[in-house]
C-alpha cells in the first residue's frame, strides 16, 4: 500500500518538477554551448523567459487542428512520463512515446507549407531510426531482470549496465536524435535561423510553440530516466551514481552537438540501425544465451 | 513582469542594401558582440519573431515581400530599420524603382542610421525597440472599451477648452 502512495507521489513530483528541471537543463545546455564557442551566452533561465513570452503572443494558426495535435503531443509525452515515474511497464512507456511522436508528425503535416511537410518527413525518418533501439532496450531489461516492470528493474540485485553495455551505447546514440542534437538534428534543431532543419515547427507559433517546448522538457527528463535505469540497482547509494551518469550523458550530448556537423538523413538512418544491430542485437544475444 | 523584453527573437530581411549592413547585423551574433546574452535569437521564421530587422530601402520588387513578412509576424511586433538606406533610401533614393526608406512600406518603430550601421548602434537600436515592444504589449493587454475611456480622459482638457470657447461665443 505504502509503495502505491510513493508511486503516486513520484508521479505528481514528475508533473510539477519535470518542466522545471527540463527548462534548467535546456538553459544550462545553451550556456555551456555558448562557453564552448567562447561566448557569454544567455542567462540560465532563458528557456523560461522564452516560454512565457511565447505564451503571451498573439495566437496564429494556419490550421486550427494543429493546436489539437500539438496538445496531443504534450499529453502523450506527459502520460508516458507518468507511466515511467509511477514505476509502470517500460513497454507501455515506449509505445506511448511513439503515440506522442505520431501526434507531432501529424501536427506538422496539417499545414500545406513545404517546409512543414519536409520537416514532418524528416521527423518520420528520425522516428524510424530510433524506435528499434527503444524496443531492444525494453527487451534487454526484460531479459536481464525478468520483468518489464520498472519497479523490478530498479530492485535488480546488480547494476544493469554491466550486463547491457551495448544497449547503453545504442541508447546514448539515439538520445542524440531525441534531444535534437547534431549530428542528428534534422527536423527540429536548436539552432535557429534555418528553414529546413526547423521545418516541423515552421507553421507553429505563439502558445502552440510554447506547448512544444514544454513537451520537449518533459520528454528530456524522462528520457534521462532511461539512463537512470541502467545505473540504479538495489544498493542504497546507487541513485546518486545514476543521477550523476544522467548529467554526464546530457553533458556529453552537448559536447557532441558542438563538435559535429549535421549528417544527411540516409547517413542518420543507416548509422543508427547499424549501431542498433551491432551493439544492441549482440547484447541481446548475449543476454539470451550466455546468461 | 513582461518577458518579451528578455527574449526578443528577430527576423532579418535584406531589402535592397549593399550587404554592408547585413554583415554588421551578423557580426552582432559573433562571440565579440554575442547578442544571445540578451536572449536575442536570429530566427529565419517571421512567425516566431518579435522584431523585424530590415536593411536596405524598399523598391517595387521587394515591397510585397516586406509587407508579407510584416503581416506574418504575431503581435506585439516591432520594426527596426538598420542603415541609412532603410531609414531614407540612402544613396539609392533617386533610382527609378526606389520607393524610399522602409517606412514607405511598413510602420517603422526605430531608425538606426549609419553607412554601414555599427554593431554597437544596431544593438542599441534593438534595445530601444524593446521599450517599444513592451509598450505595445501593454497596449494590447488593455481591452478596447478601456482604451476608449482612456482616450476620452486624455482629451478632457481639450474638450473643456473648446466648450468654454463655444460658451464665449
Amino acid at each position: 500500500m505504502s509503495e502505491m502512495v510513493l508511486n503516486i507521489i513520484s508521479g505528481i513530483a514528475y508533473l510539477i518538477l519535470a518542466p522545471v528541471i527540463g527548462g534548467l537543463l535546456a538553459g544550462l545546455d545553451r550556456k555551456i554551448s555558448a562557453r564552448m564557442q567562447r561566448r557569454v551566452g544567455p542567462p540560465v533561465l532563458q528557456p523560461f523567459y522564452d516560454f512565457f513570452k511565447l505564451w503571451d503572443k498573439q495566437p496564429i494558426a494556419v490550421n486550427e487542428a494543429q493546436r489539437f495535435y500539438v496538445f496531443g503531443f504534450l499529453l502523450f509525452v506527459i502520460i508516458s512520463g507518468l507511466f515511467f515515474f509511477t514505476h509502470g511497464d517500460i513497454l507501455l512507456v515506449v509505445f506511448t512515446l511513439t503515440m506522442a511522436s505520431v501526434c507531432f508528425i501529424v501536427a506538422a503535416y496539417s499545414s500545406n507549407s513545404p517546409y512543414s511537410q519536409v520537416g514532418a518527413e524528416r521527423e518520420l525518418v528520425q522516428t524510424m531510426a530510433y524506435e528499434p533501439m527503444l524496443l531492444l532496450m525494453a527487451l534487454g531489461f526484460y531479459l536481464k531482470c525478468g520483468s518489464f516492470s520498472i519497479d523490478t528493474i530498479l530492485k535488480a540485485p546488480s547494476m544493469n549496465f554491466i550486463y547491457m553495455p551495448g544497449i547503453f551505447v545504442g541508447l546514448s546514440f539515439i538520445l542524440l536524435i531525441k534531444f535534437r542534437k547534431s549530428p542528428f538534428d534534422l527536423s527540429m534543431s536548436h539552432e535557429v535561423h534555418q528553414e529546413l532543419i526547423r521545418g516541423v515547427i515552421t507553421e507553429i507559433s505563439g502558445r502552440t510553440l510554447a506547448m512544444i517546448e514544454l513537451a520537449h522538457w518533459y520528454e528530456n527528463v524522462f528520457l534521462l530516466g532511461f539512463v537512470y535505469l541502467f545505473f540504479a540497482w538495489s544498493a542504497p547509494w546507487s541513485p546518486a551514481l545514476a543521477v550523476l551518469m544522467c548529467l554526464f550523458t546530457y553533458f556529453s550530448d552537448v559536447l557532441v552537438d558542438n563538435c559535429c556537423s549535421r549528417v544527411k538523413w540516409e547517413q542518420m538512418l543507416s548509422s543508427t540501425w547499424l549501431v542498433t544491430l551491432v551493439a544492441g542485437f549482440v547484447n541481446i544475444m548475449f543476454l539470451m544465451y550466455m546468461r | 513582469m513582461s518577458y518579451i523584453k528578455k527574449s526578443p527573437w528577430l527576423v532579418h530581411y535584406d531589402g535592397s542594401s549593399c550587404n554592408g549592413c547585413d554583415i554588421e547585423v551578423l557580426a552582432c551574433l559573433t562571440p565579440l558582440y554575442d547578442v544571445e546574452r540578451f536572449g536575442i535569437v536570429n530566427t529565419g521564421n517571421p512567425k516566431h519573431a518579435d522584431i523585424f530587422l530590415v536593411t536596405g530601402g524598399v523598391n517595387t520588387q521587394n515591397l510585397p515581400v516586406v509587407k508579407q513578412i510584416y503581416e506574418q509576424m504575431a503581435e506585439p511586433k516591432v520594426v527596426i530599420a538598420v542603415g541609412t538606406c532603410a531609414c531614407s533610401g540612402g544613396v539609392f533614393h533617386d533610382c527609378y524603382n526606389m520607393l524610399g526608406g522602409m517606412d514607405k512600406a511598413i510602420p517603422v518603430d526605430v531608425y538606426v542610421p549609419g553607412c554601414a550601421a555599427r554593431p554597437e548602434a544596431i544593438i542599441d537600436g534593438v534595445v530601444k525597440g524593446l521599450a517599444v515592444l513592451e509598450e505595445k504589449q501593454k497596449a494590447l493587454a488593455v481591452p478596447v472599451r478601456e482604451k476608449q475611456a482612456l482616450r476620452e480622459k486624455e482629451l478632457e482638457p481639450e474638450m473643456a477648452i473648446s466648450k468654454s470657447q463655444e460658451a464665449g461665443k
